[in-house]
């Protein structure tokens, strides 16, 4: 398993040049991937948008996804936008799409809630084309252009990535739920005779240091989950703060045969990145590659 | 704070008592419609792991109730005249009436206002409260005052049942199955008191009106099970409390509190007596409520962290519930099962239970259901073992290593292999790195391996690199791979032959489904004229020349096979290929003979393989895959996958392999490990055929339920090691 960090993109307030220094910083090991998160109403910087200029600053960590909320993008334009990042990055991008969880993001864009998971589906099938016939250029680094996951809880999410995409993107708990949706994921995978192994993503939140750090931590996953009503609080509960809670963490997906894990910062400060490094020099991960 | 308890169950003395104990200064009242001494039911059974939450929530009333229990470790299963036991269980009961007075003096004692004897019919009645807590039951006043809020939905059981007492001391959890001229009739009983044990005896609905139940009266009913268990009751007698037959309620309810409302027990859940967690999770609510409570100052915090911690809990034990109570609904067509296999297969009902579960519990249970599987597959007509005096073996492997002889094929055990590679084939000659794979699989423990797709013509293929047997080329390649496994291992190899169908012609599956090839398509034919996706090709109806020719082309395959030494036929009727297109409503509209109801669409699958048969050897089998369901509202439903296997049964189909969906491309099955194991269970257990299922298992011991459990008689094993030996070196 490769363990990536997520950029604190997402977190209110956060100044642009710590994003840039973040990113820099993150490049050098021992991270394999930097991840972003979409959000449309919120004091957030765009999810592409971000990723286009942290790739302009690093050379080996892959640029991810986890994930757009698909159906909110025209598919031409987010086919381009994605093959323009990948073609820029040397093929370091790593799409994941799936159908978010707000109707007020549907509402504020004027696309249809009803027919997201149809538009995704669509979307999906229209994106590969799309590459693969580099009708809207610049050609990708791999012919069948950059890494495709889906996310989402339902059925249907399974059914989407076995027919359209190379794998999942799980949207966070304890192990043992990944692991319920990995189960799900292969026996998708195997049952539709779908070579190899699905590649499977997986995220966390950490915020790592004294008191005030941690309280800062639950303070910003309680207003991002807002939305959730009161499972805020539990996703909030769900948050690493230690380096054994990480360790375990860690441990825990990997067993469940996650491939790659992607931890969000809840607090935007360089030492929170510094910290997590340290952990994971500790328990010997290197990037691999 | 002044609290108001509706309902004095163990639900609401229980949270009652706790939230009292934990602040003294509280002023709660609990509501109750019955006197003080009336309890209807008789004694109610918790799993030792309950109590550990009991201790600690209050240490008195756990000392009083274990005091009070009655303890045990055995089921027995009473079925078709003989009685087999498992051990290992730990159980425990306690009769109701003394629960609820140990409940009620704690109560009393903490300074709790009961009152007896009170009805509310109107929640004004109550005058004011800080918090009203709801425990009042399956027919809880609160909730229907407030429906529109709790979303409450109730679904009512097939079967129907009486909760009865006898004056017999049972030494065990007995359930026992008899059947008379009315119907089944099956009995869940346990001990509670030392001198009396519950009885709750159901039947499904055609049973009991036979019976003439729905017209008996108390004392009529109780006569009629007295005289249905008179062999079983041993001279004891039968005891009604006001007991009435009825029909199971499942109530689920979608929000659990309301401003300062909060519901707890049967009055916001239910769950199958079957598997005995009605109080458990009552109390249980009561403990998370109480502990909510002192957590959060915040009234609303507290009850939104109750429901929170509470309704996933629930949620699983409903649905272990809702499987149990089905089970016991479809029970008829388990009663084929032998005494040792009916136990086993009850036992593990619920898929909480397994193989490895129940040997820890019981080794003596194990090493007998292992010594019956083994008895089974040696006593199999042409297991070759005819040679030798037939002797009742006494050490057994595990049933997964159990052998299985179809026609004269034995395969060494019950796994199946089924590779998947990226590039099976060019032109349809096998690929050397996919024939590695074939191989490695046979040497690494299969008992039989079988082919992905093998394409019939060239047309058939569903990519460019699919394998075929429609070259003399073909069977050479496939023969060196056979030798080989022949030659080094035990395992047997099946070809899975097939037509894609409106499936053909697409980009090879490694970076997604159907996907029409960029260049070189060849046209495709189907049962009808509808593509299989938007951007898919669009298929000719086939006519009576593609038809003929289809056959042909299934029989020449057919022949080869047999040329090139494949041990099993597989043919597949699944997953939206040419053959599935004939059989799903939904992609069959044709008006000739080989469209319409179910039996003409099934027409030209059932030529093909009586062609087929009639081709393969008669010593050898011949297995077809089917869709369990298309996974798609209005199309083929796995009632009509039972039809199918009969027909398929009494044309001499000896297994049937389980797949499901992909008819169309709205399919969405339920994904998830062992996901395809309900729809082999009930194909095989009805229609009587064996059955071959994969869906994701990936350990031994899921194989060793499945099979123990006479759900499938052999597993399509994908173990994460199994995706390895594509990179493997060729075996030697």
């Amino acid at each position: 398993m490769q363990v990536g960090v997520g950029l604190p993109s997402t977190i209110p307030g956060t100044h642009g040049q710590l994003i840039i220094e973040w990113a820099c910083r993150a490049d050098e090991g021992p991270f394999s991937s930097l991840g972003v998160l979409d959000r449309l109403v919120y004091d957030s910087y765009d999810p592409l948008i971000t990723l286009g200029t942290v790739a302009a600053i690093t050379h080996h960590v892959n640029l991810v996804t986890t994930i757009i909320v698909g159906p909110l993008h025209n598919t031409s334009l987010l086919a381009k936008t994605a093959a323009s990042l990948d073609a820029l990055s040397g093929g370091r991008l790593v799409l994941g799409l799936a159908v978010g969880a707000r109707k007020e993001e549907y509402y504020a864009s004027g696309v249809d809630y009803l027919l997201r998971g149809k538009r995704l589906s669509e979307q999906l099938s229209s994106l590969r084309s799309l590459w693969e016939e580099y009708h809207v250029g610049p050609k990708t680094t791999h012919p069948s252009g950059p890494e495709l996951l889906v996310g989402g809880l339902s059925d249907q999410s399974y059914a989407r990535m076995v027919r359209y995409t190379d794998g999942y993107v799980h949207g966070g708990g304890p192990p043992r739920a990944f692991a319920r949706a990995a189960d799900k994921a292969y026996a998708a995978w195997s049952d539709a005779g779908r070579p190899g192994k699905p590649q499977l993503w997986a995220q966390g939140y950490f915020a790592l240091g004294d008191e005030i750090v941690i309280k800062a931590g639950y303070r910003y996953l309680k207003d991002y989950y807002a939305f959730t009503g009161p499972f805020a609080e539990r996703i909030a509960a769900g948050l690493l703060t230690s380096p054994q809670a990480v360790a375990q963490f860690i441990r825990g997906y990997q067993d469940a045969g996650c491939d790659n894990l992607v931890l969000f910062p809840a607090v935007p400060e360089l030492a929170q990145l510094d910290r997590l490094a340290g952990i994971l020099h500790a328990q010997g991960m290197r990037r691999a590659g | 704070m002044k609290i108001v308890i509706l309902g004095g169950g163990p639900a609401g003395l229980y949270s009652g008592l706790l939230i009292k104990k934990a602040n003294p200064a509280y002023d709660i009242t609990i509501i109750e419609r019955n006197a003080a001494d009336v309890t209807y039911g008789w004694g109610v059974v918790f799993s030792d792991r309950t109590l550990a939450s009991f201790q600690r929530a209050d240490n008195k009333t756990y000392e009083q109730i274990t005091d009070h229990f009655v303890i045990w470790d055995n089921i027995d299963v009473y079925y078709r005249n003989q009685t087999i036991s498992c051990g290992g269980h730990v159980i425990s009961s306690i009769s109701r009436k003394i629960l609820l007075n140990i409940l009620q003096n704690r109560c009393f004692e903490l300074g709790i206002h009961l009152k007896f004897s009170c009805e509310i019919n109107d929640l004004d009645e109550l005058g004011d409260y800080d918090l009203l807590i709801a425990a009042d039951g399956l027919n809880s006043i609160v909730r229907k005052q407030y429906e529109s809020i709790f979303k409450p939905s109730l679904e009512y059981g097939k079967a129907r049942y009486i909760w009865l007492g006898a004056n017999k001391v049972l030494d065990a959890f007995t359930f026992i199955f008899r059947e008379n001229e009315h119907g089944l009739f099956q009995v869940h009983s346990y001990p509670f008191n030392g001198t009396t044990s519950t009885f709750i005896i159901e039947c499904d609905e055609t049973s009991w009106l036979k019976a003439g139940l729905d017209q008996a009266d108390e004392a009529q009913s109780l006569a009629y099970c007295q005289q249905l268990l008179a062999d079983n009751l041993g001279g004891a007698t039968l005891l009604s409390n006001n007991s009435k037959w009825i029909s199971f309620p499942m109530l689920k309810t979608q929000h659990w509190h309301y401003k300062n409302i909060v519901l707890l027990g049967d009055a916001i859940h239910t769950a199958h007596f079957s598997i005995g967690s009605g109080t458990k999770l009552a109390m249980e609510d009561a403990i998370a409520l109480s502990s909510a409570l002192e957590q959060h100052a915040n009234l609303e915090n507290a009850l939104n962290e109750y429901e929170l911690e509470r309704k996933p809990v629930v949620e699983i034990f409903q649905k272990a519930a809702r499987e149990s109570q089905s089970y016991f609904e479809s029970l008829k067509r388990y009663m084929t099962l032998d005494p040792v296999q009916f136990t086993f297969n009850l036992l593990t009902r619920s898929g909480r239970i397994t193989y490895d579960d129940l040997r820890l519990r019981d080794r003596r249970f194990g090493d007998m259901v292992d010594r019956w599987n083994t008895n089974k597959a040696i006593s199999q007509p042409n297991a070759g073992h005819k040679s030798v005096v037939q002797t009742p073996t006494i050490v057994a492997p595990p049933p997964i290593f159990t052998t299985l002889t179809l026609r004269s094929v034995h395969l060494p055990n019950r796994i199946v292999f089924s590779p998947r590679s990226f590039c099976a084939a060019q032109n349809g000659l096998p690929a050397e790195a996919y024939a590695n794979q074939l191989q490695n699989s046979a040497c690494s423990g299969a008992g039989l391996v079988e082919t992905e797709q093998v394409a019939i013509s060239a047309q058939g293929r569903i990519t460019p690199d699919t394998a075929g047997l429609y070259l003399s080329d073909h069977v050479e390649a496939w023969k060196c791979v056979i030798e080989f496994i022949h030659n080094h291992t035990r395992a047997k190899v099946a070809i899975q032959l097939n037509h894609a169908g409106r499936r053909g012609s697409t980009r090879s599956r490694t970076n997604g489904l159907d996907r029409s090839l960029q260049e070189g398509n060849w046209s495709l034919f189907s049962a009808s004229s509808i593509p299989y996706s938007p951007s898919s090709q669009v298929p000719k109806e086939m006519n009576r020349a593609d038809i003929d020719s289809v056959r042909n082309d299934f029989v020449l395959a057919t022949q080869r096979a047999h040329k090139a030494g494949f041990d099993v036929l597989q043919l597949n009727f699944s997953q939206g290929y040419l053959l599935a297109s004939f059989i799903s409503p939904l992609t069959n509209y044709r008006e000739d003979e080989y469209g319409g109801d179910l039996k003409h669409r099934m027409r030209f699958p059932l030529e093909i393989f009586d062609a087929v048969r009639t081709a393969w050897p008669q010593d050898k089998p011949i297995s077809v895959t089917i869709s369990a369901s298309d996974c798609v509202k209005n199309g083929f439903e796995v009632d009509d996958a039972v039809t199918v296997a009969q027909m398929l049964k009494e044309h001499g189909c000896d297994i049937i392999a389980v797949a499901l969906g992909q008819t169309t491309i709205d399919s969405e099955p339920a994904y998830g490990r062992g996901f395809l194991t309900p729809f082999s269970d009930k194909i095989r257990n009805e229609a009587g055929i064996l059955t071959m299922v994969g869906g994701y298992l990936t350990t031994s011991d899921e194989v060793n339920t499945l099979i123990a459990a006479g759900r499938a008689d052999l597993c399509i094993l994908d173990p994460p090691q199994l995706s390895d030996l594509n990179w493997a070196t060729p075996a030697s």
